[in-house]
């Protein structure tokens, strides 16, 4: 890897978000951020253990932008899938039926967009959910918060990397649902909160903007839960 | 090519059928109470006549004159609402200030942005003509607000792609959108349902024209019908509005 001499800074920032035992990942996300990791990188075959573990290459253009948006819904859908399968300690009825629901959301996009992708789709991602304790309903819903805002922010960033209407609109379709999703999921935290509820001052800005980010930022956030490798470096970058 | 006032820029025809609606709904709503007419809609926006004519608004201006006078209705709606003492309920107050506070730095934004190109703010009239009480009936002062996020969100997803070749303006508007899902999530869950739309039901059969086509089953060509329940692949995908269908269900709420 040949990172570690470039992007002091980059890896700075990424390395409060990125989980500090993959490292190896990390550091190839490092390097896409700065350009010096290119798809010569994705050879590295060592990111996972079993099936469905070989690194991955979400491709150019459209195409890309929508494997990245593949690769998004199959790790909310594998994290909501697991939450239903194992509830936490006192859940709610109504907090099962919102769980429950958006589970099947997202299995719903990660399914559409596997079929609309069709033989461009990547490959299924390994997931890595040690970091989530699933018997806590403090951590579930914390992760659960963070995939949403995660989703809202990487879909309002890739929105202008698209070049077909089409694509734009179905992307559009989907991100807010993400939205409709994480404000519940922050006022089953923090009910009718405005500092940190659901469009709580954390999350939108003075000006009265969501969060956007571009796909380097939201894969190394990523990062902490995918074992794969995803190869980012072909995504247009405006 | 916009003139000062909002209101003075709609094709005539449009200002007819918005006043011909508004008659035909003071006449149902004495006749059959306010919030049980099936036609009456959740309004918004005005078009300007030159944009109108080719359909949609076709250029950037255009598309950001639409959001703002969205945005300057529902500015007005909240801060109406929350100086009426006693309309909102105390637990509720800090959601809606929260979503004013938005709305009006959408407000603020936008009228940047347009700089002398903005056009004016309306005259808002949220009885629509006195169908409607959403200041004396919080009940209403609710549904309404859900009708204007839902509607919000949808027409923002509707002008995304006339913006898609200024990247820019395009992610500002996508940021707005996600804000406008996110109020709709709270104030249908305060008002007992859930944050997502599921086929094309409202409660309300007043705002039903809001919620027409949100059960579409077929997405970039790909029929989702077999991927969940109906219930569950409609409430996965919103459904955008042509700015058409919009002012078919607007103006009722613009007085002048």
């Amino acid at each position: 890897m040949n990172s570690d001499s470039t992007g002091r800074a980059e890896l700075g920032f990424l390395a409060r978000l990125a989980n500090t035992t993959s490292r190896r990942k990390f550091v190839q996300w490092a390097g896409v951020t700065v350009g010096v990791v290119a798809i010569g990188c994705g050879d590295d075959n060592n990111g996972g253990t079993g099936p469905g573990s070989q690194d991955v290459n979400l491709g150019t253009g459209d195409t890309g932008v929508l494997n990245y948006a593949y690769a998004l819904e199959q790790l909310e859908a594998a994290f909501y899938v697991q939450v239903i399968a194992t509830p936490y300690a006192g859940i709610t009825p109504d907090e099962t039926a919102i769980l429950t629901d958006i589970r099947d959301h997202e299995v719903i996009h990660r399914n559409f967009l596997k079929t609309a992708l069709g033989a461009n789709a990547i490959a299924d991602l390994s997931v890595d959910f040690a970091s989530i304790d699933f018997t806590s309903r403090t951590s579930v819903l914390g992760a659960a918060k963070t995939f949403e805002d995660l989703g809202v922010s990487a879909y309002n960033g890739a929105g202008a990397l698209l070049t077909d209407v089409n694509n734009l609109l179905v992307a559009g379709k989907i991100v807010s649902v993400e939205a409709r999703h994480a404000a519940a999921i922050r006022d089953l935290l923090a009910p009718k909160s405005a500092a940190i509820g659901f469009a709580g001052d954390d999350v939108i800005g003075a000006d009265g903007l969501d969060q956007s980010n571009p796909p380097p930022t939201v894969l190394a956030a990523a990062d902490t839960y995918v074992t794969t490798t995803i190869n980012a470096s072909g995504l247009p970058t405006s | 090519m916009f003139k000062n006032n909002a209101f003075d820029a709609l094709d005539p025809e449009i200002i007819n059928r918005v006043v011909s609606r508004r008659d035909a709904l003071r006449k149902a709503g004495n006749a059959a109470g306010a919030m049980a007419i099936a036609s009456v809609p959740v309004a918004f926006a005005v078009m300007a006549k030159d944009a109108f004519a080719q359909g949609m608004p076709g250029d950037v201006t255009s598309v950001l004159n639409f959001a703002l006078t969205l945005e300057y209705l529902e500015d007005e709606f909240y801060r109406t609402g929350l100086a009426t003492s006693g309309l909102i309920a105390a637990e509720n107050v800090p959601v809606f200030q929260q979503i004013s506070k938005h709305e009006t730095a959408h407000v603020a934004l936008l009228l940047s942005a347009l700089g002398g190109s903005a056009v004016a703010k309306p005259t808002f009239d949220f009885t629509a003509g006195g169908v409607f009480d959403p200041f004396g009936d919080s009940a209403q002062f609710l549904a309404l607000s859900q009708g204007f996020e839902d509607t919000g969100v949808r027409a923002y997803k509707g002008q995304a792609g006339n913006l898609i070749s200024d990247g820019a303006t395009l992610t500002i508007a996508l940021r707005i959108h996600s804000v406008e899902a996110r109020h709709a999530s709270e104030v249908r869950r305060i008002r007992g349902f859930k944050g997502w739309i599921t086929n094309a039901d409202v409660d309300v059969a007043a705002l039903a024209p809001s919620y027409a086509g949100e059960d579409n089953k077929t997405q970039a060509g790909v029929d989702i019908s077999g991927l969940g329940t109906a219930a569950a692949v409609t409430e996965a995908f919103d459904e955008p509005l042509t700015s058409d269908q919009v002012l078919a269900i607007a103006g009722l709420f613009i007085a002048a």
